[in-house]
């Protein structure tokens, strides 16, 4: 268990797709214009690395290695297919707000890069605990991604007011924003880790 | 004048790497010089182009008039990677020389989301089979000019001090932060074309 544990935690701090690894940066910019759109993409990423990894696992002694890539995306489109299908079916206003994002997570280089680095070479239990820890990590680097650019631009977070909406800036919520407030947090992952060192 | 308006919309006021977001991981993985950053526009141009078409023939050929718009995510990325494995063979029969100077930036385009993303939205576009192209084209050029843009600066900013903790990806991604509230300037200037 201590393993499994292990797994996760590396997800979340020391391998974090955002901070650290700097992978899938084009959800990462595009769907955190607020706190709570941020957080749906992160769990709909979640859903899908998870599942996939697991799969992914359970089918990779019957995978032939030379056309182990392509299998690999077929069974990750499935999967972001069946969440594209749900979200329209429950969440349509999430879904609008999200648009071409979510057919997306097919090319986010996390889901592929986990499943080739990790799920092609380890057991289903250590998988799914990759899929959770590295999704917890996305999902939270998103939400607070997508928190911070909200309350500099709002005013808000979770459209719960801080403070009056005149003081905000709407360029954080616009694109430049997204840019600009991902390098401070990089920035200030970086130095929260030095000082760990 | 239509085609005028798509086109300059395309590469100016939604830039696809600046105000779409799509592309963003060659955009900052291969901009650290100028050479490899025109080899990559190239590239992309020449796959997102033949993606675009070959996947809207695909569209409105097989998938709508069988009602499986559903496997439209499947079909798409399985036509693209094998699409950019295609152009590489064939590049390498027909034309050597190009295949020298595109080869390396081939295989990293099918993790490439502006090539699926850029299919996805001219169907979301309602584009008919020119527009699409032309869209395809124009977008092509707006990422080759936003690429090519920050590969300059990115190139300044090497021989430049930065605080520690900021060097690298941090200063990088303000920059283009920066670039991008230039681009906002084109905004509105799509009125003209109307």
């Amino acid at each position: 268990m201590n393993k499994q544990l292990k797994i996760l935690i590396n997800g979340i701090i020391k391998e974090n797709p955002i901070f650290v690894l700097l992978l899938g940066m084009c959800p990462t910019l595009a769907t955190t214009s607020s706190a709570i759109n941020g957080m749906s993409m992160g769990l709909a990423t979640m859903f899908v690395l998870i599942s996939s990894n697991t799969v992914i696992s359970l089918l990779k002694n019957v995978i032939p290695d030379l056309v182990r890539i392509p299998s690999f995306i077929v069974v990750i489109a499935t999967f972001v297919t069946i969440i594209e299908m749900l979200m329209n079916a429950y969440v349509p206003a999430l879904a609008e707000s999200l648009g071409i994002f979510i057919p997306l997570i097919v090319v986010n280089c996390i889901v592929l890069g986990r499943a080739e680095s990790f799920a092609s070479k380890n057991g289903v239990l250590s998988s799914i605990f990759d899929g959770v820890g590295i999704g917890l990590g996305f999902t939270l680097a998103l939400t607070l991604l997508g928190a911070s650019r909200e309350l500099l631009g709002t005013g808000k977070i979770f459209s719960q007011t801080i403070y009056p909406e005149q003081y905000g800036s709407l360029l954080f919520v616009l694109a430049p924003g997204a840019f600009i407030v991902l390098g401070f947090l990089i920035a200030i992952f970086n130095k929260l880790q030095h000082k760990k060192a | 004048m239509e085609y005028i308006g798509i086109i300059i919309v395309a590469i100016f006021v939604n830039n696809i790497v600046y105000s779409q977001f799509l592309g963003i991981c060659p955009f900052l993985g291969v901009s650290k010089k100028v050479d490899t950053a025109i080899g990559m526009s190239a590239a992309v141009t020449f796959v997102l182009t033949i993606a675009t078409l070959v996947t809207f023939i695909l569209y409105k050929g097989v998938l709508e008039p069988f009602n499986l718009q559903y496997l439209q995510t499947i079909s798409y990325i399985l036509v693209i990677a094998s699409l950019v494995q295609m152009v590489e063979i064939v590049l390498k029969k027909i034309s050597p020389s190009l295949y020298q100077a595109l080869g390396v930036f081939l295989p990293l385009i099918t993790t490439n989301c502006a090539i699926l993303g850029v299919s996805l939205l001219v169907i979301q576009k309602d584009f008919n089979l020119l527009e699409s192209v032309v869209y395809a084209v124009a977008t092509s050029i707006g990422f080759g000019l936003a690429l090519i843009i920050f590969s300059g600066v990115r190139e300044q900013l090497s021989l430049t001090r930065v605080p520690k903790a900021m060097q690298g990806m941090p200063i990088a991604l303000i920059s283009a932060g920066i670039i991008a509230m230039a681009f906002m300037g084109f905004s509105g200037i799509d009125q003209l074309f109307k």
